[in-house]
């Protein structure tokens, strides 16, 4: 125990005294660590925040849309598909499946939508009032389409503050009461939903919620339904929900053949799923960019270790010839090399961190700590480190002090 | 006396790409306990090489090295270190001090290695730096003194673990004659003490001081005479 705190004070000691060495030491391995941790972080940030995304769509969230598994995820052109009906959504609800919570049919198609200053072309959903909870929609002012709206086929709109922004030039504007022609039907403006910051697939924020009815009936003249949203109980109710409703619709439609169905069922976890491999790719990207500066910090600390070996190799020789027995070279050189990466490790670590921290900031981004790149550049940086520091140590303590003296 | 130092048929080939240099040419000759021996000869002739062995920091090509009756080649690597260590007290020509290091840590460092408690290192490093007249030199690195205090210190960490055997190779060789004269003072006060110093010097002066002189010319010993008139 003495041997071993002697061994720990005469190591700082040395590093103190060696202070150019010490710091460009440290440095690598901070480079090595630090920007490892913070690309990772960075990447871990990002699939987060696609994950939230995706989250806010709606929990335990079923679609099924008209077509067959082969054309599923292809989506044909408004009026292409007409398996889907108002009557397989009310009689889904009237079924009241054990694992379905809420229905929500859905007709959207794009149009034309014209305010008293402005026009802009839309996505316009035909809804009841069960699309709120379902997809999770809320409001900033004013309130969503009820029940009364669909039996009265009132013509009132749900505005998304993006086509606030397009219609009426400015999104803090107050809509609430104004006047709009969608499709050339004049719609009277009842709320507004909050901004979600949504992007990628289906921008939330740019969206009209018009009463289905009147959507089918008055401003599309359809009959059937672009989308039945399913919202089961749970998370681990999924895929009962998706039996449910499948093969209920399934015998609606009078198909025995289920790959023959009209119809595709896709769980919100597919979706997730496929946008988490978008996002992991670039993780992966992030990754290697992060692997290569661990090499690069790995070189940086392998160099530093190694540009001193001729001034350590004829040190070792002198404490061996003045007494200094195998053991007590190796370990004198492996608690310095431990000093050395664990302190830079520690600077490495906080740098890491704080550099992701201060891009989320910047970027006013999500921030997330990849904890299994801590370990990973932890571990690489110290192995690196102890690896050369040992080394030489072991090669010169090998020598006959003379050599090891003469080294150069 | 016994034989503290027994060399016999020692030989030290260097090989090196410019060829093979016989540095030590089949050398034999004993050591008693107390002697002070003053090894010469011209440079080249092998007298380093010669020292190096008999400090057991280098091996011979051939030949057996008896110290203090124990045949070297049987001894590992940490039997040495620790000979070295307790036995032997070495003067390198080059001083090899610890760069950065003060002169008190350099003094103190064959005691780390030889389990002297941490209370007396300093006391004791610091007794042989105020023989070699260093007392107010203690804190300074090695690098900010000049050639012949280096030179000093080396000595004093030589000393400091009160070895039997004291091998200097040229410890004067930087030390201005009024230093050096002290320094064979403190080599004659140990060798009085019962210390075997063997020391190798080129300046005759220096020589006069040892009991019996040997002299080498190019790895062989041409002469080894006592020194009838060494002087006290
Ligand atoms: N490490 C070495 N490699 C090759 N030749 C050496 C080495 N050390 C010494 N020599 C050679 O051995 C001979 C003796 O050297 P040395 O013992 O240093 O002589 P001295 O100390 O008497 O001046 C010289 O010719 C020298 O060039
Ligand atoms: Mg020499």
């Amino acid at each position: 125990m003495k041997f071993f705190a002697e061994i720990i004070k005469d190591g700082f000691l040395t590093l103190k005294l060696n202070k150019m060495r010490t710091g460009l030491a440290i440095l690598g391995i901070v480079i090595g660590i630090g920007s490892v941790i913070a690309l990772m972080s960075i990447g871990e940030a990002s699939k987060k925040s696609v994950q939230n995304q995706i989250q806010s769509l709606g929990a335990n969230l079923l679609t099924i849309s008209p077509g067959s598994q082969s054309q599923g995820m292809v989506r044909g052109a408004a009026g292409g598909r007409t398996t889907l009906t108002s009557e397989d959504a009310s009689a889904l609800e009237a079924k009241k499946f054990s694992a379905i919570k809420t229905v929500s049919p859905e007709y959207s198609s794009r149009t034309q939508v014209i305010s008293s200053q402005s026009n802009t072309n839309t996505q316009v959903y035909g809804v009841t009032q069960n699309y709120q909870t379902v997809h999770k929609v809320t409001l900033s002012s004013g309130q969503f389409i009820s029940e009364n709206d669909l039996t009265a086929n009132s013509k009132v709109a749900v505005l998304g503050p993006t086509v606030v922004e397009d219609l009426f030039g400015d999104s803090s504007f107050n809509p609430i009461g104004q006047s709009i022609k969608i499709n050339g039907q004049s719609f009277q403006v009842i709320g507004v939903t909050k901004a979600k910051g949504g992007s990628g697939m289906s921008n939330q924020d740019d969206q009209i919620y018009i009463p289905l009815s009147v959507a089918q009936k008055q401003v599309f003249g359809v009959k059937y339904l672009s989308a039945i949203s399913l919202e089961a109980i749970s998370q681990e109710e999924m895929t009962r929900a998706m039996n449910q409703a499948g093969y209920f619709l399934l015998e609606r439609h009078k198909i025995t053949d289920t790959t023959k169905a009209d119809f595709t069922i896709r769980s919100q976890a597919d979706i997730m799923s496929a946008m988490t491999s978008v996002s992991g790719t670039l993780t992966g990207l992030l990754s290697g960019v992060a692997a290569i500066s661990l090499i690069v910090g790995g070189i940086g600390i392998m160099n530093i270790m190694l540009v001193t070996v001729t001034e350590r190799t004829r040190e070792i020789g002198l404490r061996k010839a003045l007494g200094a027995k195998k053991k007590a070279i190796i370990y004198q050189f492996l608690v310095e090399s431990v000093i050395l990466t664990f302190s830079g490790g520690m600077i490495g670590i906080l740098a890491g961190i704080l550099t992701a921290f201060v891009y989320a900031q910047l970027n006013s981004s999500l921030f997330a700590i990849s904890v299994s790149s801590i370990f990973l550049a932890f571990f690489v940086s110290v192995a690196i480190g102890i690896v050369f520091g040992w080394y030489p140590a072991k090669r010169a303590s090998a020598l006959q002090p003379i050599e090891a003296l003469r080294y150069e | 006396m016994k034989n503290i130092i027994d060399l016999k048929n020692i030989s030290k080939i260097y090989t090196t790409e410019a060829g093979k240099t016989i540095a030590l040419d089949n050398v034999s000759f004993n050591v008693k306990t107390g002697e002070f021996v003053a090894i010469m000869g011209p440079s080249g002739s092998g007298k380093s090489t010669l020292m190096h062995i008999l400090g057991a920091i280098d091996i011979p090509t051939s030949g057996t090295y008896l110290l203090d009756g124990e045949n070297v080649e049987n001894l590992d690597d940490d039997q040495l270190a620790d000979i070295r260590n307790r036995k032997i007290g070495f003067v390198f020509q080059a001083f090899n001090l610890l760069p950065r290091t003060t002169v008190l840590q350099n003094v103190i460092l064959p005691m780390k290695y030889g389990n002297v408690p941490e209370e007396n290192r300093e006391p004791i490093a610091k007794k042989f730096l105020t023989l070699v007249g260093l007392q107010d030199r203690l804190s300074h690195t090695s690098n900010q003194i000049s050639g012949g205090q280096q030179q000093r210190v080396a000595i004093a960490r030589a000393l400091v673990m009160n070895p039997a055997i004291i091998l200097a190779d040229e410890p004067t060789g930087n030390i201005a004659s009024s230093q050096a004269e002290e320094v064979m003072a403190i080599f004659q006060k140990l060798n009085d003490d019962g210390h075997t110093i063997i020391m190798i010097t080129h300046e005759p002066d220096i020589a006069q001081h040892s009991k019996r002189i040997i002299i080498l010319k190019d790895g062989q010993i041409v002469s080894d005479q006592l020194n009838y008139q060494y002087r006290i």
